[in-house]
């Protein structure tokens, strides 16, 4: 935290609960439309929280990832949309304020992010490559400062609605699927031809369709480093932590509703504990492990910060997915367990106790980034990777 | 050992390119090295050489390169003779 952009967390979180409050009023029905949470993302730019984590010299207010993550928890207990979408934007933000350094075009564009509240989408996917983030079929072709790109994009989330995408490539038509650089393109620069809608179990609001996406910007608008470096030391880990973090906020809501529940049977039968309520400890203590697996997370996250031994090590990538995989898995039990203290209203659309939304929206997170790939890469490291066994380390 | 770790990356480095053509500084990620076959590179060496990776050398710098391999490994051999 720094002296010039000074803002408490709480002055934050304070902001994120007037903003959550806008998109829980319209949650059920962006999930029923299938539409992009325009209610609540315009309550987040009122709030001026879109360039939050960006430096001060730049414009931001130098928030941290921890804070940022808090944000995400708000949010997701009110609209899982509007917290998918603010996260993936943070998660691009993350990239550009830490990766970026040294390029004027970036700084300039941070700054313009701050200024107008611009969102900012991801185009990573690609037909023929599925969601291995780090293998690219698509290449930039650079010529007199111009630099044209050209992805069969098959998810860009909220790409039609956002005002920049930032897209990965190979760095020239002749590298390796892997030698990738990620780009910077803003609306009036690319052209999107839609070619799958999003209409989904869960995750509605995202809109993550999938489109052609052609676009031709000056060179400069290249992030200067490599998108290897920018994957595993800053992507990969925010993805992880602060979709944990809004995950978490689902169950959480969950958990109000069948805790709000079992308060209403318990007034009803004075003298006597409600049936839910046993199960209702059980789904506190699950919640608990939730929260405590998140927050482990961003503080390692935060002790390796700018330690680029740190954030490559082995060591924390086995741990950052741990976050994932605990996190997508145990949220799932959780709200299966409210449903059961909810019954027929928690089952049923339109009651204070409905589930349905949260239950759908809760399936999403062992698929975004296969929670299988992720385990199978876990695998990977851990035939030499001691697993840290200590209780503090 | 150059030679020997020339022949373990052919060998499970699944590159695209052969390992002829890479030089002894270029960057292995760039040449294609996935983080799988990192993996499998690494055991391999730990087989040959009979060493184990520190958890300090469990990092992509370390295979970032063949020098940066046998950087590493001699590193390793060093503290074992010690």
């Amino acid at each position: 935290m720094n002296v010039a952009g000074k803002i408490s967390p709480m002055a934050l979180a304070d902001r994120a609960k007037r903003a959550a409050k806008v998109a829980a009023e319209f949650a059920d029905q962006v999930d029923k439309e299938g539409r992009f949470p325009a209610e609540g993302m315009e309550a987040l730019k009122q709030e001026r929280l879109l360039g939050v984590m960006i430096a001060p010299e730049n414009g931001g207010e130098g928030a941290s990832l921890i804070e940022v993550a808090d944000i995400c928890t708000i949010l997701g207990q009110a609209c899982s949309a509007t917290a998918m979408t603010y996260a993936m934007h943070q998660i691009q933000i993350a990239s550009l304020a830490d990766h970026a350094i040294g390029s004027e075009w970036h700084a300039n564009f941070q700054r313009r992010i701050c200024d107008e509240q611009l969102l900012i989408a991801s185009a990573t996917s690609e037909a023929g490559i599925g969601g291995n983030l780090r293998n690219s079929l698509c290449a930039i072709e650079e010529e007199g400062g111009i630099a044209r790109l050209e992805k069969d994009a098959t998810v860009i989330s909220y790409g039609a609605n956002s005002d920049a995408i930032m897209v990965t490539s190979r760095r020239h038509p002749d590298a390796a699927h892997s030698d990738q650089v990620a780009t910077v393109f803003l609306k009036d620069q690319f052209t999107l031809e839609r070619t799958t809608v999003w209409d989904t179990l869960g995750m509605r609001g995202t809109c993550s369709d999938g489109f052609i996406f052609k676009a031709e910007a000056p060179a400069e608008q290249i992030l200067p480093r490599p998108f290897a470096e920018i994957a595993a030391q800053s992507m990969l880990a925010v993805s992880h932590l602060l979709w944990g973090a809004l995950w978490y906020g689902i169950a959480a809501d969950a958990f109000a509703r069948a805790q709000s529940f079992v308060k209403a049977a318990a007034r009803k039968t004075p003298g006597q504990v409600p049936p839910g309520a046993l199960r209702l400890s059980e789904a506190s203590s699950l919640l608990q492990l939730v929260k405590a697996n998140v927050v482990a997370g961003l503080k390692q996250f935060d002790e390796c910060k700018g330690n680029e031994d740190a954030l490559n090590a082995m060591s924390f990538s086995v741990a950052m997915n741990n976050v994932k995989i605990g996190t997508s898995q145990t949220i799932l039990t959780i709200i299966n367990h409210c449903m059961l203290i909810c019954g027929i209203a928690g089952y049923k659309n339109g009651t204070p106790f409905s589930l349905g939304r949260h239950l759908r929206d809760a399936h999403s997170a062992q698929l975004m980034i296969s929670n299988d790939r992720i385990l199978g890469n876990t695998s990977t490291m851990l035939l030499v990777n001691k697993q840290d066994t200590s209780l503090l380390g | 050992m150059n030679d020997t770790i020339r022949g373990l990356l052919a060998k499970h480095g699944n590159l695209p390119v052969a390992v002829t053509d890479v030089a002894d500084a270029a960057d292995l990620y760039d040449a294609g090295l996935s983080s799988f076959a990192s993996v499998q590179v690494m055991l391999a060496l730990e087989e040959e050489f009979d060493i184990e990776f520190p958890e300090h050398l469990l990092n992509r710098k370390s295979f970032s390169s063949i020098e940066a391999i046998e950087g590493a490994v001699s590193e390793i051999l060093e503290e074992q003779a010690a």
